[in-house]
């Protein structure tokens, strides 16, 4: 089936059959490869891509259900090849070893802090509850997230005019 | 982990994705998908054609009204948690889908989807169940609406046919003051519950609790009411003695099934600890 969607804010037109997943559309047949694949059936998060501002496991949805969507994968978190303050925070804080998780917590991460600026550890904690990482223990990623608030909060200020 | 190959629809209407799932009884319905890609990428189904409600108007409503509150099909998990009504309308249902799977799941898992698929260990059948709730279905021959407590069967087994659609969840209304709690218990947060219990009473004018209400869910083949429970805590002052005497009923009244994950007896054991937690949660949830 022929499908239109946005990738990172480029209009992107494809063809794929039904039964195609949403991340292996984006890794095979559109070569961004930045979104990671672990389990193939919503456990691992490791897929995660952000869909019309929220959030989304890319192997839970069909790529024809993305028909008219906007599409945010990691690859388009930074748009003026530099990292980002969340990038930033994790390089800073080892929020990462071997790196197979990481572009579905930065994405999930980018969008929880989108959303909600202020969240606690906790809510941190509860949200990456959906991102397995088997390598650091996850303490130095919620340490990075923490510290990339204070980025996401000024931008939230700025959009809504507050000092 | 693929899918077998299948056809995909995604009509603008009601009447069209009935008219395509009764054409072909190997078709069948997806919205948010999140139970059902799990399903098709192990092959544990492989139906011929998926019809995609996404452009089925009218189904993400959420109605809050003298009647209760009505949840359309395609109303997902982050809908109910942002809807700041149901924080009186009704409670219980939003502690119980705060308990539903993780961040990104709730996103786009829907209310119909997780009726349909009929989890013995998911929240909101759980609660279907306990508060007597309606589900309303339509299929070639016109609506239908029935019970929560007929339309689970067994596990992953309802009384929807092929080519009917779940359109609408009707909770009861939900007066002031009623206690509540909802109380699970999972090996790691959002995983499904190895036990759950939805439990409810009002209070009578002597401060004795009447219309009961308690449901089980993952220690059994399907969520039902504990009506031994019920009838023991109707008209009685729950107090400590009452309390130990119901969380031990209701360790007897379930049957749970041996898996993996846990045996019998440690549900049984789950479900007395999560009934005590819940009375004694209660006691601090609503009331006047």
């Amino acid at each position: 089936m022929r499908l239109n969607f946005r990738l990172n804010g480029n209009p992107v037109e494809v063809d794929v059959e039904p039964r195609m997943h949403l991340a292996d559309c984006l890794r095979d047949e559109l070569r961004q490869t930045g979104t990671h694949l672990g389990c193939e059936h919503g456990v691992c998060g490791a897929c995660t891509v952000i869909v019309d501002g929220e959030a989304v496991r890319s192997c839970l949805m069909l790529a024809v259900q993305a028909e008219g969507s906007g599409v945010v994968a990691v690859e388009g978190l930074s748009t003026d090849g530099a990292l980002t303050p969340l990038q930033t925070a994790f390089r800073k804080h080892h929020a990462l070893q071997c790196g197979f998780c990481t572009p579905g917590m930065l994405t999930t991460a980018h969008a929880l802090l989108t959303e909600e600026p202020d969240a606690d550890a906790d809510r941190i904690r509860s949200v990456l509850s959906g991102n397995l990482c088997r390598c650091t223990g996850y303490i130095p990623i919620v340490e990075a997230v923490l510290e990339a608030r204070a980025a996401y909060q000024n931008a939230a200020n700025h959009e809504t005019g507050k000092p | 982990m693929k899918p077998a190959p299948f056809e995909y629809q995604a009509p603008a209407t009601l009447q069209e994705a009935i008219a395509l799932l009764a054409a072909d009884p190997e078709a069948t319905v997806i919205a948010g998908g999140q139970s059902l890609m799990p399903v098709l990428a192990f092959r544990l189904a492989t139906p011929t054609m998926l019809v995609d409600l996404r452009r089925v108007p009218g189904l993400a409503n959420i109605a809050v009204g003298d009647d209760g509150v009505r949840l359309g099909a395609r109303v997902r998990w982050r809908d109910i948690e942002d809807d700041q009504r149901l924080e009186i309308a009704h409670p219980l249902l939003r502690e119980a889908v705060a308990h539903v799977a993780h961040y990104q799941i709730r996103n786009r898992g829907t209310v119909g989807g997780s009726l349909a698929h009929a989890d013995p260990a998911a929240e909101l059948p759980g609660i279907a169940v306990t508060c007597e709730a309606e589900i309303t279905l339509v299929g070639p021959a016109g609506a239908r609406t029935i019970g929560a407590e007929e339309f689970f069967t067994g596990p992953l087994s309802t009384l929807r046919q092929p080519d009917e659609v779940i359109t609408e969840l009707r909770l009861p209304f939900w007066p002031r003051g009623r206690r509540w709690a909802f109380q699970e218990f999972a090996q790691r947060q959002g995983d499904f519950a190895l036990a759950g219990i939805a439990l409810f009473y009002d209070e009578d004018q002597r401060g004795g609790a009447r219309n009961a209400h308690v449901g089980v869910i993952g220690a059994c083949d399907r969520p039902h009411r504990l009506t031994e429970v019920e009838e023991l805590l109707n008209r009685h002052p729950i107090d400590d003695g009452l309390i130990r005497q119901v969380a031990a009923t209701a360790a007897q009244a379930v049957d749970p099934p041996e898996d993996l994950h846990a045996g019998a007896g440690y549900r049984r054991a789950l479900v007395a600890t999560l009934t005590e937690r819940g009375l004694r949660a209660a006691a601090r949830n609503g009331g006047a």
